[in-house]
């Protein structure tokens, strides 16, 4: 039985190798042309593997858009290397099937330049047009809107008619309407107009003005593509300000998370901090040795460096505290300098433990890309979890501080410290530790600004004034006064922005802070009562 | 005869005093022959600048291998201005005056070359500047092997033109001298060529700026006007990293919007993630991956000098290679380590540069380089996808400038002049 079997697939793979043969024979040109150096040999091969109908042919675009296909040193042949967990694998171009060990050897990525990108995006796109996957055919869609030639176009009506997905079938009929609003007959270019509406697809706005600006369109077509501009123009405006809204906030978070501890160091204990930045950088510092430590696990990584950056800076903090800072209480001057050169004795630290080099941190998958609303919105994510990570931060301080008893003692020391100590409470153990949690906070910043900023020995510097600043404006002494402060700083920024550039928006909110202090001397919410001559 | 006598044993006993004051000095720079080292060590540019440093210690080093200089051995003198601008004079003084040193290779900014500029003038040393800088300039003292404008970004938008078919253009800079330089000079070629004012987009960002939502989303409307759009970024230093990470995460590929850097190399892009990075272009005059035998061994004795096999070579590193080695070439040719004899052997001087070709010294004290377009790849390497056919020389002043184009630059005697003005025939006094 199992003999007969044998026989009859054997019989069958003869059968089957005439009609394959011809492709591998069409890909081996093809492989030979990708090992050449010269981009434009190497761009000959796309459209031979594109076309070669190799059941793997789209993989391979894909694998070579990727930088998977690599080429062995010694001889030149092609491998698929594919990351599986730890460890990278060989396999055959050609089957897919995992090569032997002893086929190892060293192996050069195959380069490809931004023309190959193109023509890769846009052969496997034509490729997608019928995968499985929404996503991907949505994908496909997208890469060739705007781009349609004959062969498309009817590819793009024939998927239309089986097409399930909502998303990709809206995304056909736009990128098809596109096309229309080039035709010489008016009724179709009238109807393509009514199809795309105020669309928000750019190439929907481009083409119309084309339309309402060229000499042969008729009166009605031009109303017509008018109408949907005027639509489109509104539509894109709430959502510039939606935009704006959103950067504003985004870049406030940033500033009330570098500000946070110091809300509680400058503001609570009235400490003038100059190493708080520097405090940051560790925290930044540690996400990296965090992530040495597991390198293959970077959402894992990032997750632990949370906690490990609040001891770290937290520990260095209160070191800083019991070494220098308890020595020059009531002396604010002296302390401003000695913290200054604490920042600096850090810094240096830094750089000759990890050299003056930036050091890489990588980014989680989870936090690359973008929150699509529409197409002429899109959120991006990292931005959105720095913010929701702010609240977060800020809302277990507030906790820390009104429910705990740590917190009633540090509120209790800074409002009245020989009451406090009449009360029992070890006030110098009470300035420790406050200042440790502010540190710790500051830690906490590093963290996240590893994921928007450069991780160097100057990452602090470049967000002390800024801090001061908001701790300041929001009022000395006040938690939530630093968040509406960071945040409104924030987005007063960036909608000063754009029509006065990045140098002079800074400038024009830092000479509003200061008539603002000229006015209320005590920020934006003063504390009341007794507890402001403490 | 009697009156001779007198002459000469004055003389002599002139020379007796001079050797007995300095002695110490002498005996001790008899033995060696003194290069200084003027770069950061510590503050914000030691990130670039202390490999620098160690290149020069390599170079040193491997001269003295070679038996040395004159019959001298090479003694390199390393002091730390500590990216602080007045202290670059300071310490370029104390090299020169107190230290003796023949020639020093340092600097990298604009601002600190301007800091030491009068010390070399005024003591009339040798200064080695391997940046590439806004042109604009040219000291009697100052040996610019860096590039000038016309050997990086003239030639970079050039290939932005004709080969990408670039219609429009945002020149996106930090806010200081380079930058502004660099961006005029660009916009006045780019007019010279034709393209509109509404095609040309100018943003200033501060140093270190990290927030970069508003100006990426900027740019993207900039670039959806339906015609070809570049971005040709002066962005110095830090403030690169969270750009590319914004113009990433803002979904803006290199193959819609290139951003074309000067400032952007090996070095920067071995401290970041280099994922959304991929695609987008450098112009430089050396690429660690050029391949040539002159260049796989400078990669070889650096990577066994610093015992590292991770470290990455690049442009400025090859600046100083090419620098070095045309001092040590002026040096015998002119049989002597003083200034004056070198300054002038060293014009018309050629050395091998690292991608395969020659590099000389002009009148003008620039040097010729060839001038490469480079994609970044994921590895953090370019690959070269453009280059100038020859190599171009470096020109002083800008032929685009209103203020500079009837200026040139020539040291060789008789017009030994740095800003020589061709219609009025006329050498304005100062030195640069």
């Amino acid at each position: 039985m199992t003999k007969r079997l044998t026989t009859l697939l054997c019989l069958c793979l003869l059968l089957a190798a005439p009609i394959a043969s011809a492709d591998p024979a069409d890909l081996t040109t093809a492989f030979s042309l990708l090992g050449e150096r010269s981009f434009t040999k190497k761009a000959e091969a796309i459209p031979l593997i594109a076309n070669s109908g190799h059941p793997r042919a789209r993989q391979l675009l894909s694998a070579l858009l990727e930088g998977q296909l690599k080429q062995r040193k010694t001889d030149g042949r092609l491998v698929w290397v594919e990351q599986q967990g730890d460890t990278e694998v060989l396999l055959d171009p050609l089957t897919g099937a995992p090569l032997a060990e002893a086929e190892g050897g060293q192996f050069t990525r195959l380069t490809i330049n931004n023309q190959m990108r193109v023509q890769l995006r846009n052969a496997i796109a034509d490729m997608s047009l019928a995968d499985a996957d929404p996503a991907v055919r949505l994908a496909a869609v997208r890469e060739m809107t705007g781009e349609l030639d004959d062969e498309r176009a009817a590819a793009l009506e024939r998927q239309l008619a089986d097409e399930s997905s909502s998303a990709v079938k809206a995304a056909i009929e736009t990128a098809l309407a596109l096309r229309q609003l080039q035709s010489a007959d008016d009724a179709t270019r009238l109807a393509a107009i009514q199809q795309l509406g105020s669309s928000l697809e750019p190439q929907a706005q481009l083409r119309l003005t084309t339309l309402v600006e060229s000499e042969e369109s008729s009166p009605a077509v031009k109303r017509a593509a008018q109408e949907s501009l005027r639509g489109i123009e509104q539509r894109k405006q709430l959502a510039a300000l939606a935009e704006t809204l959103f950067f504003g906030l985004s870049l406030g978070s940033v500033l009330v998370l570098a500000a946070i501890g110091l809300a509680i160091t400058f503001g609570v204990m009235g400490v003038i901090n100059m190493a708080h930045g520097e405090l940051m950088m560790l925290g930044a510092y540690t996400t990296y040795v965090v992530q040495q430590l597991l390198p293959n696990q970077i959402g894992l990584s990032l997750a632990l460096s949370i906690p490990a950056a609040f001891v770290v800076a937290g520990l260095v903090g209160v070191a800083i505290e019991r070494g220098v800072i308890r020595f020059l209480y009531g002396r604010p001057l002296e302390t401003l300098l000695a913290t200054f050169g604490i920042s600096l004795v850090l810094q240096q630290l830094v750089r000759t433990i990890f050299s003056p080099l930036n050091r890489t941190v990588a980014t989680p998958e989870f936090m690359s890309g973008t929150l699509e609303i529409n197409a002429a919105l899109s959120l991006t994510l990292n931005r959105l979890y720095i913010f929701a990570f702010c609240l977060l931060v800020f809302a277990a301080l507030v906790l820390v501080l009104k429910r705990t008893r740590l917190g009633l003692q540090v509120r209790a020391v800074s409002q009245n410290r020989a009451m406090a100590r009449a009360m029992g409470v070890r006030s110098e153990w009470v300035d420790a530790l406050t200042f440790g949690l502010g540190s710790g906070i500051a830690g906490v910043a590093g963290v996240a600004l590893s994921q928007l900023t450069n991780v160097g020995p100057n990452l602090g510097q470049a967000y002390i004034i800024d801090s001061f600043m908001v701790v300041v404006f929001g009022g000395v002494g006040n938690l939530w006064g630093t968040l509406i402060a960071g945040l409104s700083l924030g987005v007063a920024n960036k909608v000063l922005e754009p029509w006065a550039g990045a140098v002079l928006a800074k400038i024009l909110v830092l000479v509003f802070i200061i008539l603002f202090i000229q006015k209320r001397p005590r920020g934006l919410f003063p504390q009341k009562g007794r507890a402001v001559e403490a | 005869m009697k009156m001779m006598m007198r002459h000469l044993k004055s003389t002599a006993l002139a020379a007796v005093a001079a050797v007995s004051i300095t002695a110490p000095a002498l005996s001790h720079a008899a033995d060696t022959i003194k290069v200084g080292v003027l770069h950061s060590l510590s503050g914000t540019m030691a990130i670039s600048e202390t490999t620098l440093k160690d290149t020069v210690l390599m170079l040193v080093d491997e001269q003295n291998k070679k038996g040395g200089l004159l019959g001298k051995k090479l003694e390199a003198v390393v002091v730390d201005p500590a990216s602080n601008w007045p202290l670059f004079a300071e310490k370029a003084r104390e090299l020169i005056s107190k230290e003796k040193v023949d020639v020093v290779f340092g600097c990298w900014t604009s601002v600190s070359r301007k800091s030491v500029l009068p010390v070399f003038e005024e003591l009339n040393s040798i200064l080695f500047y391997p940046v590439q800088y806004e042109g604009e300039e040219s000291s009697k003292n100052v040996f610019y092997t860096g590039a000038a404008p016309n050997q990086q970004a003239v030639p970079a938008v050039d290939y932005l033109m004709n080969d990408l078919k670039v219609k429009r253009w945002v020149l996106a800079g930090t806010d200081y001298v380079y930058p502004r330089t660099t961006n005029k000079i660009l916009e006045a070629y780019l007019k010279a060529k034709g393209v509109k004012d509404e095609d040309i987009m100018i943003n200033y960002t501060p140093f270190g700026h990290s927030d970069w939502q508003s100006i990426v989303a900027d740019i993207k409307k900039f670039g959806s006007a339906g015609k070809k759009t570049a971005v040709v970024s002066t962005i110095n230093g830090d403030a690169n990293v969270p750009f590319y990470k914004e113009l990433g995460n803002q979904g803006i590929s290199a193959e819609e919007i290139p951003v074309v850097a000067f400032s952007v190399g090996e070095e920067e892009l071995s401290g970041i993630d280099t994922k959304p990075l991929v695609g987008h272009l450098a112009a430089w005059n050396y690429f660690m991956s050029v391949d040539s035998a002159a260049n796989s061994d400078f990669i070889q004795s650096w990577h066994k000098f610093i015992k590292s096999d991770e470290r990455v070579t690049n442009d400025p590193m090859e600046a100083h290679y090419i620098g070095f080695n045309m001092w040590v070439k002026a040096v015998e040719k002119a049989g002597t380590t003083d200034p004056a004899a070198v300054q002038e052997a060293l014009i018309g001087v050629a050395v091998p540069n690292l991608s395969g070709g020659y590099a000389a010294m002009m009148p003008n004290h620039h040097i010729s380089k060839p001038v490469l377009i480079g994609e970044i790849q994921e590895d953090g390497q370019f690959a070269v996808v453009w280059e100038t056919p020859g190599t171009v020389v470096g020109d002083a002043w800008s032929d685009y400038l209103p203020g500079s184009k009837d200026l040139i630059a020539d040291w060789r005697k008789p017009l030994s002049c740095g800003n020589y003005n061709v219609k009025t025939g006329k050498c304005s006094g100062q030195n640069f």
